[in-house]
């Protein structure tokens, strides 16, 4: 508390010194960055990898943003929504940290935005897709440097119609990232003159496929849409195969169905064409260039999509901080800059909405081996509805 | 649904019910015979998925090999943990067994994470069971699926043989039903335990091993089993064999004709099922005699 209000005398009387003194004062003391990133549990490896992008991006800037240095402060979330309220409010009230990073779960990322935005603390989210961070929870506090579940879906919708296909069928887990990517598949689907003939789902996080792509089979549609990610997408597309459905439905998905899965799928997502914001072998010098720091900077490790989004995380502090001189502080001027930036990410250029999420290029990837090599451009500029916010 | 839908969704029933039986399996003897709750079982089960991705290379990726070479490594895993840490609980209470058994869970859980890391694993059937059947017009069905149903069936005869049928299994009865007056007799009971607590993982792990190439190996994937196989083993009735037998098939084709019929419940279908049964019959279907 006495810091704090140190630190309050310390503004106020910069305003009335002139702002050297403020540059000054704001030069000595480091910004603090708190990581609440998954450590242990099924997203270790995405944990990890948002972490490494990040740091690689400021470690590039020789260790500061907006002139000031930074500073790490680490919490495991455990993915763990129950205990996402707590971790967060550990790390601004005792580690006092300027800035909160996370997190890979959409429960965790929710309870997160809910508590930065009482609090006011900026909060960057490198992965969470639930559309109501950027949308009903919006606020000018918090960016997402990720996607939203509803962009991939949306890109193969305009896909799929594209491609002649009229009747298509849906299956996915009954949870929140599921149902909003199925939501944006059918938006675009059916706008292009598709038709939904069924939506199938089981409980999250239920793998016992048989019964559903028994009745795939019975449907008999022109191709299915799926969300999946991780373990599920693994057994879904062996499953899909394993049943014979794969050279007769086609089968496309959101990109998680073969993102880092493509190696446990073992050749039985060969040829799987997805929608994501990321893909291998993008043709643009920045991404070679963050390919080979990152693989230089991290022995043994690839990079990947998530590796990707904490990067431009750094990236996007890194411009509103370069605009209020290091100052987390002047939120508003902080982001305005973000939202009027383009940035150079690995993926391609993009820019912020209102709402704070990226309006992005969706790529048509297709599985080549262990790569989801980019076929073209699915959606250029594509930016989630942010319905709900008020922002916009 | 027309009828030869209805058939295939039969056979996912019946193949996915024989599946939950032998993973639940081990649990009706840890848990059913011998009254410990046994959190970790889903662990096991975890342990043995692992087993089937990590042994493989060691014996030049030969299934079998690696099959047999689990089930060993288990037996050795589950005398030592029933001589280490089972054998205090039997007279404690059931929330010290939940306790120590949940600890379990999370020290396998870390072990695993450390030793074998969190990537999603996918496993390939052995050659011979590689293939697949045509099905109805446009589907076709694993071989290696209809293979584990057969091994489900091959456990379960076993099992029921050994239980009855033997002198082992008439000491084993006994000693759930009265431990002092089995011990009284000269039958040594701890020794006797220790064989079933080793036998009910060797069966866990192996089930884990067996469902890999089906279930792919991924972190926590034994959680998602455990709460499954207790349903299975309370809604047979505690301690029975066959009641697990017919719980689990009863679990299969609520499981995958809910999933159909009515997906919105299809999450809570077994819970209900089992909810009612203890209603009609709160020992379940089959009591152990």
């Amino acid at each position: 508390m006495k810091y704090k209000q140190m630190f309050r005398v310390a503004l106020l009387a910069s305003a009335l010194l002139g702002a050297s003194l403020s540059a000054y004062a704001e030069d000595n003391k480091p910004i603090k960055v708190g990581f609440m990133l998954p450590a242990t549990g099924t997203y270790t490896a995405l944990g990890n990898a948002i972490e490494n992008g990040f740091k690689l991006y400021v470690s590039e800037q020789g260790g500061k943003l907006g002139g000031r240095t930074i500073e790490y402060v680490k919490v495991d979330d455990e993915s763990d929504p129950a205990k996402a309220t707590d971790n967060i409010n550990k790390l601004i009230k005792s580690d006092k940290v300027d800035v909160v990073v996370g997190t890979v779960h959409s429960g965790v990322a929710a309870a997160m935005a809910k508590v930065a935005k009482e609090t006011k603390t900026l909060l960057f989210v490198p992965n969470a897709g639930a559309q109501a961070i950027t949308g009903p929870m919006c606020a000018p506090n918090i960016f997402r440097s990720s996607f939203s579940n509803w962009q991939p879906g949306y890109a193969m919708g305009e896909v799929m119609a594209k491609k002649g296909i009229k009747k298509a069928v849906t299956i996915t887990w009954k949870y929140a990232a599921g149902d909003e990517s199925i939501k944006g598949f059918k938006d675009s689907f059916t706008k292009n003159g598709g038709e939904v003939i069924k939506d199938l789902n089981l409980p999250f996080p239920n793998v016992e496929f048989q019964a559903l792509l028994t009745e795939i089979a019975a449907l008999k549609p022109d191709a299915v849409y799926t969300f999946f990610a991780g373990g599920g997408a693994v057994k879904f597309v062996k499953d899909y195969k394993a049943a014979g459905l794969m050279d007769k439905i086609p089968l496309y998905g959101a990109g998680f169905l073969t993102d880092g899965t493509l190696e446990a799928q073992g050749g039985d997502a060969e040829g799987l064409q997805t929608a994501l914001h990321y893909a291998d072998k993008l043709d643009n010098p920045k991404d070679k260039a963050f390919r080979s720091a990152y693989e230089t900077a991290y022995k043994d490790m690839v990079p990947d999509v998530y590796a990707v989004q904490g990067y431009d995380a750094a990236q996007m502090l890194g411009i509103g901080l370069a605009a209020t001189n290091g100052d987390v502080s002047k939120q508003a001027e902080l982001a305005a800059a973000i939202e009027k930036a383009e940035i150079d990410s690995p993926r391609g250029k993009f820019t912020i909405s209102k709402a704070h999420n990226p309006v992005q290029d969706i790529y048509l990837r297709e599985a080549k081996g262990k790569e989801n090599v980019v076929v073209e451009v699915a959606s250029k500029a594509l930016a989630d509805p942010a319905t709900g916010c008020p922002l916009k | 649904m027309d009828l030869s839908t209805f058939l295939i969704q039969c056979l996912n029933a019946l193949q996915y019910g024989l599946l939950l039986y032998l993973v639940a399996m081990g649990l009706t003897l840890i848990f059913g015979i011998m009254g410990v709750i046994n959190l970790a079982h889903g662990s096991f089960y975890m342990i043995g998925a692992y087993m089937a991705f990590a042994l493989a290379p060691m014996v030049g990726g030969n299934f079998y090999l690696t099959l047999i070479l689990g089930v060993v490594l288990a037996v050795v895993l589950g005398y030592v943990l029933e001589w280490a840490f089972f054998s205090y609980l039997y007279d404690r209470d059931h929330l010290q067994q939940v306790l120590m058994t949940y600890g379990l869970i999370l020290v396998f859980e870390e072990l695993r994470s450390i030793l074998v890391g969190d990537d999603v694993h996918g496993i390939q059937p052995p050659e011979l069971l590689a293939g697949t059947l045509p099905l109805g017009d446009i589907m076709t069905y694993p071989v290696y699926r209809l293979f584990v149903s057969g091994m489900c069936i091959l456990l379960a005869l076993g099992m029921y043989y050994v239980f009855s049928r033997t002198r082992l299994g008439m000491m084993i009865r006994a000693g759930s039903v009265n431990r002092e007056m089995v011990q009284s007799l000269g039958i040594d009971i701890q020794f006797l335990y220790r064989v079933v607590f080793a036998a009910g993982v060797a069966i866990a792990v192996l089930a884990g091993m067996l469902a890999a190439p089906i279930s792919s190996v991924y972190p926590g994937m034994g959680n998602q089993v455990l709460i499954i196989c207790f349903v299975v083993v309370v809604i047979g009735g505690i301690g029975s064999i066959r009641g697990a037998f017919f719980a689990a098939l009863l679990i299969g084709f609520v499981d995958t004709f809910g999933k159909v019929l009515v997906p919105e419940a299809s999450g809570v279908l077994a819970y209900v099922l089992m909810a009612l049964i203890l209603l009609w019959k709160p020992n379940g279907l089959f009591k152990a005699g």
